[in-house]
């Protein structure tokens, strides 16, 4: 099996630190979500992966892929795999049962994402957007359309697409051009060209329902003119809508995913909520995806990470500088190295860290959906506002970083294709790049999450962290993890407040800083996690063997003594101010 | 139609197998699994179920310890209809005669017109426990079945064996171990996961199957391991560098030894 799914992992962050049964089974609808009923599904759908989906990533990377007379074709093998995950029920994994789903919670959604993405990411994007369409529909659709609709979203009988992008519309959507006129019989015409739709057209399914941004007629200019429509590829009377694939972007990576030239000729559509309320309703989606593209990151980080390992263990080289490790082999496996060590180590920690906070906010989310008390529900939503950015683009840095660094374990190997690794490295770039640059999600973090409510989002991130750090204060066998903890958590405090004193008044300050403030966010709270992780760790109730343990604490001293000491560096450059950035000439760029 | 299908919990195959040395018996607290053999045990009872045999019934039947609940739901998602686990403490330790004795007992509750097995353990890669349960209900017993077809109160089988296939008829009732050749097992299902634990589950000590302690554990076992050894090493290995010859000097190494002329 060249994927293990990391079952203990999540096992332990789920059960050990968590609380996914105190949290997450007493919400209404989730009695029979616990925590073994969550794993035992979460075998399955990682075996799928494992077995089905990793031996088709390689071989999908090379075909890619292609546009012929009738449409897009997926690269073989796409077809059999989606026609199993639809057989077995996996589509509406979180779906609601009234729906024909299975009302799982979003947590077990989180984990299969992972699952997925670690081992075909192109694959998945065809899974996870027609999941971004079902819960737009479901929050924005009328009772009729949702009774239409998502039983057939669902089941994976129908994909989903979310067409925002035009040429000259990216970032901005205020500028987008497609118009939806009225039609006699109520419904919408829709004519324009969407670029970048993933999974814009393809063979895995009888149907594809893309969710439209466009503008009505008399619509007012910018965001507050957009209208939401469903535009169908097939019609209701079995015939082809005007939607055309009429083109496929060759990319750098991810190219089993058909990523598409929409145009819509005078397609019949369906207005979506009320008229001009269209970005209400893509943010929706864009949230939800915005949380999924960051575990894109870590799906392929960890996937990269176990190639490495494997590769490292095998492949002789050298003697260990301390002395032969192997002396009966002509060299030492390469594992022995410093070098190779540190590389390793460093995406593993961080990889660990990632997941624990991508679970912890998953967790955040299922309460925010599903909670009976509205206090409670605010309370988590607020966390999960804060952290979708901070997730987004701290997750998908990292999938680069350590897609990157795992390349380098191999040496030149790793520079060849059949190796495999280099199509990891290619298909992780693009995750900081869609549903949103991480750029942006660095403008949300500094420009919209920091300040609404007067600090109320920050609040909940830091009250509950200072709480728990104070709870282990008096423990000295946790000191080595709380003490460094509670100093990155001072720091980001300080800069926190060095930035709404300077970004209030000056808003190039805060674009300046904004980058490099989230990374720090994002590495103090993945020291947090590894300061939680290694208390359930050192717990003598912990369900975890001694050498996961072992590992596990392993794992965190090194985040510890090897990571987290970039904050410091961070929070220097922040605290810089803007001068150096903008006191550059332009001209002379 | 009722049958029985035999499963078996065994360490997570992709991990290492380690000895107790103290013990001297295979390491089982790592994380544990359903045999990967016994899929196909499944997955050929849910097909007569699908097909010769509809309305059969399918129970999943192990001789385990109590923690292996999680593995019973795994059998039951993939198509069991309800679970009969042997779980005592007193089980620990037995040897192939000692658990045939059991499972035997557990068997004998019941009138099951098939009883399979899966061709082997992945953890001792022991093959005999179909032909040993068989022995001692006294049923006829057919192992590596690689093809099945019910007729009527009788099978007829494909057996796989070293020469080709045999194809025998066996009656009913009987027993048959299935080669890991005979199916492709499915994927169970979302809902078959999530359903397994509404299931029913029969939890059965040794008392209620008539067996007293000395009838299992190491004192109703045959076999005592008295000493463990690694292997010999297999004398000196040839390793090549591909420089571009190495196709080459496989095959002079191959036409030395006479393996290809």
């Amino acid at each position: 099996m060249s994927y293990r799914p990391p079952l203990e992992d999540v096992r332990f962050l789920l059960g050990d630190v968590l609380d996914f049964d105190g949290r997450v089974t007493g919400l209404p609808g989730q009695a029979e979500s616990t925590l073994d009923a969550v794993l035992d599904v979460l075998a399955e759908a990682g075996t799928f992966c494992a077995n089905e989906l990793a031996p088709l990533n390689l071989p999908g990377d090379g075909a890619g892929a292609t546009l012929g007379p009738d449409g897009v074709s997926t690269p073989a093998g796409f077809r059999e795999a989606w026609r199993t995950l639809v057989a077995g029920g996996w589509p509406g994994l979180t779906c609601d049962p009234e729906y024909g789903g299975s009302g799982l919670p979003h947590t077990t959604q989180v984990v299969f994402e992972e699952f997925l993405c670690a081992t075909n990411l192109s694959f998945a994007t065809y899974l996870t957007l027609r999941h971004g369409a079902y819960h737009a529909l479901r929050l924005h659709g009328s009772a009729e359309q949702r009774d239409r609709l998502l039983p057939l979203l669902a089941s994976g009988r129908v994909a989903g697409t979310m067409c925002l992008t035009e040429a000259h519309a990216g970032t901005d959507l205020g500028l987008i051009r497609t118009r939806a006129d009225p039609d006699e019989a109520g419904g919408y015409r829709v004519s324009g060209t969407k670029v970048f739709i993933t999974a814009g057209d393809h063979d895995l399914t009888e149907n594809i329902v893309h969710l439209v941004l466009a503008r009505l007629p008399g619509a007012p200019s910018g965001t507050k003119g957009i209208s939401l429509l469903i535009v169908p590829k097939i019609a209701a009377d079995g015939k082809r809508n005007g939607v055309t694939c009429t083109s496929l972007e060759h990319k750098m990576g991810i190219r089993a995913s058909a990523t598409c030239v929409l145009t819509f000729e005078d397609a019949w559509g369906e207005l979506v909520g009320e008229p001009h309320g269209g970005m209400r309703a893509m943010f929706t989606m864009m949230n939800a995806a915005r949380l999924s593209v960051g575990i894109h990151g870590l799906g392929l980080a960890d996937g990269a990470y176990q190639r490495a390992v494997r590769y490292a263990r095998v492949r002789l080289q050298g003697r260990a500088l301390g002395g032969a490790a192997r002396p009966d082999l002509e060299a030492d496996p390469i594992i022995v190295h410093p070098d190779v060590r540190r590389a390793l180590l460093r995406v593993r920690s961080q990889v660990e860290a990632g997941r624990a906070l991508a679970l912890w906010t998953a967790i955040e989310l299922d309460v925010a959906h599903r909670h009976d008390d509205p206090v409670v529900r605010a309370a988590a939503d607020d966390l999960v506002a804060l952290m979708t950015p901070i997730l987004k683009a701290g997750l998908t840095e990292l999938g680069w970083e350590a897609t990157s660094t795992a390349l380098g374990v191999f040496g030149g190997a790793g520079y060849i294709r059949e190796t495999g690794i280099e199509q990891y490295v290619r298909d992780a770039r693009i995750a900081p790049i869609y549903e949103g640059t991480n750029g942006i999600q660095a403008l949300d973090l500094v420009g919209r999450k920091l300040p609404e409510g007067a600090g109320r989002l920050l609040r909940r991130f830091f009250h509950p962290a200072d709480a728990w750090l104070e709870r282990q204060r008096g423990n000295p066998t946790l000191a080595e993890f709380v003490d460094p903890t509670t100093r990155a958590i001072d720091t980001l405090r300080a800069t926190t407040l060095w930035l709404g004193e300077r970004g209030a008044s000056d808003r190039e300050e805060a674009g300046a800083a904004a980058t490099d403030y989230l990374r720090l966010f994002f590495l103090t709270a993945s020291c947090y996690m590894w300061a939680r992780m290694a208390a359930a760790a050192l717990d003598p109730q912990a369900t975890c063997t001694p050498a996961f343990r072992e590992a596990k604490l392993a794992s965190g001293r090194f985040y510890i003594a090897r990571v987290l000491p970039e904050a410091g560096a961070l929070a220097r450059e922040i605290t810089a101010g803007k001068a150096s950035v903008m006191g550059f000439p332009e001209a002379a760029f | 139609m009722k049958i029985a299908v035999c499963v078996k919990e065994v360490p997570d195959p992709t991990a290492e197998k380690r000895i107790d040395p103290d013990t001297k018996r295979l390491v089982r607290s790592g994380e544990n699994t359903l045999n990967r053999y016994d899929r196909h045990a499944i997955e050929e009872a849910v097909r007569l179920r699908e097909g010769a045999a509809p309305g059969a019934e399918i129970a999943v039947v192990l001789v385990a310890p109590a923690s292996a609940s999680r593995t019973v739901d795994k059998a039951l998602a993939q198509g069991g209809d309800r679970s009969v686990h042997l779980a005592d403490d007193g089980l620990s330790g037995s040897d192939i005669v000692a658990t045939s004795r059991a499972l035997a007992a557990v068997l004998a509750r019941d009138s099951y017109d098939l009883i399979v097995f899966g061709q082997q353990g992945s953890d001792a890669e022991c093959y005999v426990m179909a032909s040993a349960v068989a022995e001692r209900l006294a049923r006829p017993c057919v192992t590596q079945v690689a093809a099945l077809a019910l007729d009527g109160s009788s099978l007829k089988v494909k057996r796989q064996v070293e020469t080709g296939y045999e194809t025998l008829e066996v009656s009913l009732p009987a027993v048959i171990s299935v080669s890991d050749a005979i199916n492709e097992p499915r994927y169970p299902s979302l809902p078959a996961i999530m359903g397994a634990k509404r299931k029913p589950h029969e939890v059965l000590s040794l008392a209620d199957v008539g067996l007293a302690a000395g009838d299992v554990g190491v004192d109703g076992s045959r076999t005592h391991v008295s000493a463990l050894s690694k292997p010999p090493t297999r004398g000196d290995s040839v390793k090549l560098e591909d420089d571009g010859t190495a196709a080459e000097k496989i095959l002079a190494f191959l036409v030395e030894r006479k393996v290809v002329a």
